[in-house]
């Protein structure tokens, strides 16, 4: 297929019939391949074998090393007591992994994992789970601004309140925010779900490209280019799905939640449909 | 980048020193450049203090001269104390060339303090009844050390690091800024003011004056302005965050007051909590956690927030 043209890659696809033109770049992936799944550097855990360390002690680096012997060491279950707020904290877990953070995360906490099933009982800093691809992030409390920043898959929820620009720049995935959350939220969003069960800040969306963003309270206003549109059964039904994953609902129910997606007025990134950019993002 | 931070506590004093040490110790890595306190102590309607310095830290490794021109310098302060009718009670010599003076007075006060920084090199770092403004270069254990902060008792205090970026590193430049000629206030800042010159020169023609090219100083200086016009706090901050154009998040203290702005992008950090008796703030909490060892509840202010505390 690589020595095709690009025009007749995509139409071999059947996907469209468009030129791609642009930063568009096409990545072919096969589900039959089993490097697509695994990092071959990745640990192979047991996710019934379980341990927990204090780290207050510890820096930020400690920490880090002493959660990668431990996996190296098959541990799948692991609780960090005391983490203190302390900064990038679980980062660049590319593997299955039951985490426990009994505390709060400083900045840049689990960033860019692939995999791992992470739950926080306290609060997280900026930029928590930003460019996470799989796995889920639960924070029982509150979390800062960029909360999930350029995420392209799984699960991100915060139970609480969050901070300005939430899922900024999001590729995919999910993020689920309990309460309200800042301005900018769903700025440059290009994938993905945003559920607001609270009130949503100033410049809601602003710029998106695609994706979805439903919010349970009241928005402050909608940001360039972003649209109110219809909620059908098949949002109900999602949202209902999703929330009851995460033992969370909307005060109002999910059917008067409030839909936004991308007016598309100022859209120019390619003329891609959205099952279709999974490609080129 | 630079780490704010700030703690009030309501109705009781505390170890104030040692604890806004221990937070801007830990935002060390936001600014290793300088660090200032401001501290509140416990004021006296009849008492000023007032921290002064004759000379840069980097001057006095220099040379012989400038040891000589400091005590020139230190002599004519007096002589203008003196001569303005102020009565210095205590003094303290804190470094080579910085001082703590208590003194009684009732006259002019901004007069006062002008005719002292006539006096080419002096500097007067805060005027008032209970603030007590510290800044050097350094981080947070080393300043405290230097100055002898440890056993500071108050009720309220605001600090900064600072990570130079668009003026040099020196004292001058250094946060806390003292609110001139408003006794008892000073300002800390994390951002960046894009209209700073056109507001300097508004201001200026208003008679302030200004001692740095530091953005940071504007905001106290537009807030002494503001509180000159109409004297309410909370209404001047409000005004700040329509009227400064940039990206922000600053905190003020004035004699029983803590507050905090956050510009409409909330583009810079700010981490708060709040109990019965206590607010804490900070850039980051790592900062709030080195006096709360144990799990707390912290959040966010939103963009354009605006908040207030009284001790």
């Amino acid at each position: 297929m690589a020595e095709l043209k690009q025009e007749q890659q995509s139409h071999r696809m059947g996907m469209h019939t468009e030129q791609l033109a642009g930063r568009t770049q096409q990545i072919f992936f096969s589900p039959e391949e089993a490097e697509n799944f695994t990092y071959s550097y990745a640990y192979a855990v047991d996710t019934n074998k379980h341990t927990e360390f204090d780290v207050a002690a510890l820096d930020s680096k400690a920490i880090n090393i002493k959660i990668r012997e431990l996996m190296s060491q098959g541990y799948g279950s692991i609780a960090v007591q005391n983490p203190g707020a302390k900064h990038s904290l679980g980062v660049g877990i590319l593997n299955r992994l039951q985490l426990h953070f009994e505390g709060s995360l400083g900045y840049f906490g689990v960033g860019l994992i692939d995999g791992p099933n992470v739950i926080i009982s306290g609060r997280v800093g900026w930029s928590c789970a930003e460019n996470m691809m799989a796995g889920t992030v639960v924070i029982e409390k509150n979390a800062g601004s960029t909360f999930g920043a350029a995420i392209r898959g799984g699960d991100l929820v915060c139970k609480g309140d969050v901070g300005s620009r939430t899922g900024i720049d999001m590729k995919g995935g999910t993020i689920i925010v309990g309460g309200r959350t800042g301005a900018f939220s769903g700025f440059m969003m290009q994938r993905g779900r945003m559920i607001i069960l609270g009130d949503a800040g100033k410049s809601l969306g602003d710029s998106m490209y695609d994706g979805t963003i439903y919010v349970g309270g009241k928005i402050a206003d909608l940001g360039v280019d972003a649209v109110e549109g219809e909620i059908t059964d098949l949002d109900i039904q999602w949202l209902d799905r999703k929330l009851s994953l995460y033992g969370l609902q909307t005060p109002n129910g999910t059917k008067n939640m409030t839909k936004i997606v991308a007016g598309k007025k100022l859209w120019n990134y390619d003329n891609l449909e959205p099952t279709e950019k999974k490609l080129v993002l | 980048m630079c780490g704010i931070a700030g703690l009030i506590y309501k109705g009781k004093s505390s170890g104030i020193g040692q604890e806004l040490t221990s937070m801007l110790q830990a935002l060390k890595h936001r600014g290793p450049d300088s660090t200032g306190f401001a501290l509140y102590g416990h004021p006296k309607a009849d008492q000023y203090i007032m921290r002064f310095k004759v000379a840069e830290q980097e001057e006095v490794k220099k040379g012989f001269e400038i040891r000589k021109q400091m005590k020139e310098r230190k002599a004519a302060v007096d002589a203008r104390m003196a001569e303005m009718g102020a009565k210095v009670e205590a003094q303290e010599q804190a470094t080579d060339y910085a001082y703590r003076y208590v003194f009684s007075f009732d006259g002019d006060l901004r007069r006062l303090a002008d005719y002292i920084e006539d006096i080419e090199g002096a500097e007067i770092l805060s005027l008032g009844h209970g603030l007590e403004l510290i800044k050097d270069l350094g981080d947070a254990n080393r300043v405290s050390a230097q100055y002898g902060l440890d056993d500071f008792e108050g009720t309220h205090a605001i600090g900064h690091t600072r990570m130079a970026t668009e003026s040099d590193v020196d004292i001058r430049s250094a946060h806390p800024y003292w609110a001139y000629p408003f006794n008892d206030v000073s300002v800390v800042h994390n951002g960046q003011l894009t209209n700073y010159w056109n507001k300097r020169r508004a201001l200026e023609r208003r008679g302030h004056r200004f001692i740095s090219n530091c953005d940071s100083e504007l905001i106290a200086v537009y807030l002494a302005d503001s509180m000159d016009r109409d004297g309410d706090l909370e209404e001047s901050m409000h005004r700040s965050i329509s009227e400064l154009d940039g990206v922000f998040t600053y905190v003020v203290a004035t004699q029983d007051r803590v507050g905090m702005a956050k510009d409409v992008m909330a583009a810079k950090p700010m981490v708060l909590y709040e109990s019965d008796d206590l607010i804490a703030l900070a850039s980051e909490e790592v900062a709030i956690r080195t006096i709360f060892p144990h799990e707390i509840d912290t959040y966010d202010p939103y963009e354009g927030e605006v908040r207030v505390w009284q001790s």
